[in-house]
């Protein structure tokens, strides 16, 4: 039976890019306000799950050509690294930083490595939710 | 700065990049690449000879996880510098070696990468001074061990190999973990320089001879000492540059060194003199007792390397009396014996890398090392038969090879023994007698080694390949090891005075003597140790011609039933069984015994705990007031409580959970926690999504028909789960028990410049925590995805059978 979901395919079209804007937004808001990681990371794997919904897999698939496998292993890679890079300045594992930069456009703003290990945790969050979601849909 | 924890970390970056460069490199071999690694940093190290020399020592120190202590800490001494660059050197050569022992259909990008973990593992055993990375270390090298064992894993005796060298060694190390914890216990220290500094106040302490017992049971079943032996002839199944490597010139002298490292720490124990001495002498006469009856000619070679580490261990047991009697013109005798301990240990990984590699020779052109089919080699292979004498004369301890020298100092070390007064002499008097019965029948082994593969009868018919000498680039490593046999013994007093009188500081720190050296010279009289050694010669070829009458007696002296290999393996069987029994009771397959088992404990432990400590009281009045508002949203959520019970559908019950999900976010939103309510949500949709992908393929929903008392106990436990669990969450707002934490995190500002103070303690506070969950979730995902998508296919052929 095929159904015909013209209408929630023209909604979701438009509110993808609402969800990963507010995704991003998220994930760069964490130092000071709710959001963070996990959370952004979250929000983009609900967009890319809305979309698998609404359209099919192969659409999706063709217009995003990831291994979400391997994005996830990049992600924990990532992750992992930030721990050895305080190593190099001589400071414990997995010590984190952060300084202020005047930034043209953006003014004084705040620069930490917590958001390289953030960046990590979110990769981390959305390449499994997809993983498993898409590995148990997929099972026929 | 960090120069040496660098050269410990260049291996493991060399292992990551190893696989990235075989798939893009395909003309050049892989193992020319691998062979700068220990190239490079052999000669690094050669570069410290001179100023260790001199008596100078290098600290470095990288902070790891300085609130427990454990500091990524590495230490250049005389005594690690002589492992270090058996480490780098054999390396080097017996990679040069692989790359024509292995075909390049092998996986050798796996092969690569495994014989670089080892070798920085085994670097970062000898270099690191703190005891827990110590231990990381050593764990290391038995799981690369492991890996390399296994290499040819379609063989069935290769994994049973790789999988009791594993268990035998790794058990060992938890042992000595146990120990090390206890050191620490008692010092108050993880540095091994610090411990040897203050250890002398500790020797009462109750844990000091268990704590020297487990760490000795850690060198013991590394070095493969009696009866721990057993795993090292069935390691013999991986290739043969890994015997050479790892099984005979390297990682199995991880326990010596270890031993070593530790003589200054319990030396002046008589417990540990005579547990190493006794333990190393039995190692040393079994190990050459079984050598002899082998027809595998690396098997042959196993039992000899245990009956040497044996020796060498013996050595390092008669030092530590030096320590007991403090230092004197008596006891300056048994400090030798830790220097030919050292010596004969370098001369060991010579002879016995380059015995290895001919056997590997012998099996990788003619097919076979079974010496019940080789013969006659010496005219088709001269090289290799030249190599042959050399290594197991040197084995054998006759001149003019290095084992002579270090074998003549081994009986020195053995006789002076004798002149121990604390303990009747009779005993005494035995360790040389064992030693001289044991080095007579390691003469026969080494002649059976030589005379049976290379002279005698040539039987093609039982060769798979007609004999020939092997290509140049196999030849090298052999020819380069077995100069190296003839130097040492024309130059002895070199590597003595330059590499191995360090050494002796690092072992004997207490005495502060100005000169533990020792002049090492081939003529040193017609003494007792020489008549020992011509003693070794005449009974060594009178056994050896007789020895088809007497072999008959390893049949009823060594029964297959009583040995402990079947000891291991009949153990093995019944933990199997046992293991299986028990999960097989409580493992029904049905999930709702499972939560049962959740719940139980649940409610043991934390209502337990609650009882105990009296923190169920709470008080009502403290709490604010609910709003009308805040009832509706509950009475909803109870009522989609009670009606997922009474669904009929899957679906419906999905439904009803996300109503409860999507009610606690408003709750979160309402009492101002606005990223829990986010979180809630997102992961509510998300859930609801996997849910609904995941019951798609799952059969209609029946009603289960259990018993009724089932079902009332099922009751009794979910409605005690439920007060329990409401209880906790009105009482926790008490603080009892603990002061609150938050104190802590107050100033996130100032220390991670971040306002959200949650998040701080997420990335920055408690950073470790998040690291490894990342990491678990990543694995549940893979988990996930090979368990549905990776299932055997019909008709493949299972890979274990081959």
């Amino acid at each position: 039976m095929k159904t015909n979901n013209v209408i929630l395919r023209a909604v979701v079209k438009l509110v993808v890019y609402i969800i990963l804007t507010l995704a991003v937004y998220l994930f760069l808001a964490g130092h000071h306000s709710p959001g963070g990681g996990f959370i952004g990371g979250l929000v983009l794997a609900a967009a890319l799950v809305l979309l698998f919904v609404s359209f099919d897999i192969e659409t999706v698939r063709s217009a995003i050509p990831f291994d979400f496998k391997k994005v996830a292993a990049l992600g924990a890679f990532t992750s992992v690294m930030t721990g050895f890079g305080s190593l190099l300045f001589g400071q414990p594992f997995l010590s984190q930083t952060f300084a202020y930069f005047d930034l043209p456009f953006f003014g004084k703003t705040e620069l930490t490595t917590v958001t390289i290990f953030e960046a990590g945790v979110a990769l981390v969050v959305v390449g499994v939710v997809v993983t498993i979601i898409l590995s148990i849909v997929e099972d026929v | 700065m960090y120069t040496v924890n660098l050269a410990i970390m260049i291996p493991f970056l060399a292992a990551i990049i190893v696989p990235i460069i075989y798939k893009r490199i395909q003309k050049i071999h892989i193992g020319w690449f691998v062979f700068l690694v220990p190239t490079a940093l052999f000669l690094f190290l050669v570069s410290f000879i001179p100023h260790i020399a001199n008596g100078e020592t290098y600290l470095y120190t990288l902070e790891w996880i300085p609130s427990y202590n454990i500091n990524f800490t590495t230490y250049l001494d005389g005594l690690s510098l002589i492992f270090a660059l058996l480490i780098t050197g054999i390396g080097a050569l017996v990679t040069i070696y692989s790359i024509y022992y292995l075909s390049s259909e092998e996986n050798l990008s796996h092969f690569y990468t495994y014989l670089l973990l080892f070798m920085g593992a085994m670097l970062g055993v000898v270099f690191s001074d703190n005891i827990m990375v110590l231990y990381v270390f050593w764990e290391l090298t038995s799981i690369s061990s492991f890996l390399l064992i296994a290499f040819w894993y379609h063989r069935k005796s290769s994994r049973d190999g790789a999988q009791k060298s594993l268990l035998i060694t790794v058990s060992g190390g938890f042992g000595m973990l146990v120990g090390f914890i206890m050191l620490y216990v008692m010092t108050g220290s993880m540095s091994v320089r610090e411990i040897i500094t203050t250890i002398s106040s500790f020797h009462d302490h109750a844990l000091f001879i268990p704590a020297m017992l487990l760490i000795l049971l850690g060198a013991f079943t590394k070095s493969a000492q009696y009866p721990f032996h057993i795993w090292l002839p069935t390691a013999m199944e991986a290739p043969t540059p890994v015997s050479a490597y790892l099984h005979s010139a390297t990682m199995v002298k991880a326990g010596i060194y270890l031993v070593a490292r530790f003589t200054p720490v319990f030396g002046g124990e008589l417990t540990w003199f005579w547990v190493v001495t006794i333990v190393g002498i039995v190692t040393l006469f079994w190990g050459s007792f079984n050598a002899i009856r082998q027809t595998d000619l690396k098997a042959l070679l196993a039992y000899s390397t245990i009956s040497q580490l044996g020796m060498i261990m013996s050595m390092i047991g008669i030092s530590s009396v030096a320590l007991r009697q403090g230092y004197s013109v008596n006891t300056v005798i048994y400090t030798q014996a830790a220097f030919a301990a050292i010596f004969h240990l370098i001369n060991h990984s010579t002879f016995k890398g380059a015995l290895f590699m001919v056997v590997g020779i012998i099996d990788h052109e003619l097919g076979t090392r079974d010496i019940r089919r080789l013969g006659g080699l010496a005219t088709l292979m001269p090289i290799t038969f030249t190599i042959a004498i050399i290594g197991s004369f040197s084995m054998a301890g006759l001149p003019p090879f290095n084992g002579f020298l270090s074998k003549e100092m081994f009986f020195t070390a053995v006789l002076s023994v004798r002149e121990l007064q604390f303990t009747s002499e009779v005993w005494m008097s035995l360790i040389p007698v064992i030693a001289w019965v044991a080095s007579t029948l390691t003469f026969v082994y080494c002649m059976i080694f030589v005379i049976k593969t290379f002279l005698g009868e040539y039987k093609e018919e039982k060769l798979e390949h007609p004999g020939h000498e092997a290509p140049f680039g196999m030849l090298f490593s052999p020819v380069v090891l077995g100069f190296l046999v003839i130097v040492i013994f024309f130059f002895p007093n070199v590597l003595g005075d330059y590499v191995i009188k360090p050494a002796m500081y690092s072992i004997f720190p207490q005495l502060g003597a100005e000169d533990l050296g020792q002049h090492i010279s081939a003529w040193h009289g017609f003494n007792t140790e020489l008549k020992m050694t011509i003693g070794v010669i005449v009974l060594g070829t009178l056994l050896f011609i007789s020895l088809r009458h007497w072999k008959g007696i390893y049949n009823w002296i060594l029964p297959e039933k009583l040995s402990f290999n079947s000891l291991y393996g009949n153990s093995l069987e019944k933990v199997e069984d046992l293991s299986k029994f028990v999960t097989n009771s409580y493992m029904t397959g049905h999930l709702r015994d499972y939560m049962v088992y959740i719940y139980i404990f649940f409610i043991i432990a934390v209502g337990g705990t609650l009882l105990n400590t009296k923190a169920f009281l709470f008080d009502l009045e403290q709490y604010s007031s609910i709003s009308e508002f805040e009832w509706l949203i509950t009475i909803g959520m109870i009522i989609a409580a009670i009606a997922m019970l009474l669904a009929k559908s899957r679906l419906t019950a999905i439904l009803l959970n996300s109503v409860l999900g999507y009610g606690i976010a408003i709750f979160f939103v309402i009492f101002r926690a606005p990223d829990l309510a986010l979180t809630q949500t997102v992961i509510e949709t998300v859930t609801t999504v996997l849910f609904l992908a995941a019951y798609y393929f799952l059969p209609e929903w029946k009603k289960e028909d259990s018993k009724r008392r089932s079902k009332v106990v099922n009751a009794i436990i979910s409605v005690t789960v439920g007060v329990l669990f409401t209880t906790i969450a009105l009482a926790v707002q008490s603080g009892k028990l603990f002061e609150s934490v938050s104190s802590f995190y107050e100033n996130a500002y100032e220390l991670a410049g971040a306002n959200n103070i949650v998040n701080a303690i997420l990335g920055d506070f408690r950073a470790f925590d998040t690291m490894l969950e990342v990491v678990v979730l990543l694995i549940a995902g893979l988990g996930v995805y090979t368990f549905i998508k990776l299932k055997a296919r019909k008709g493949d052929n299972p890979l274990e059978d081959k």
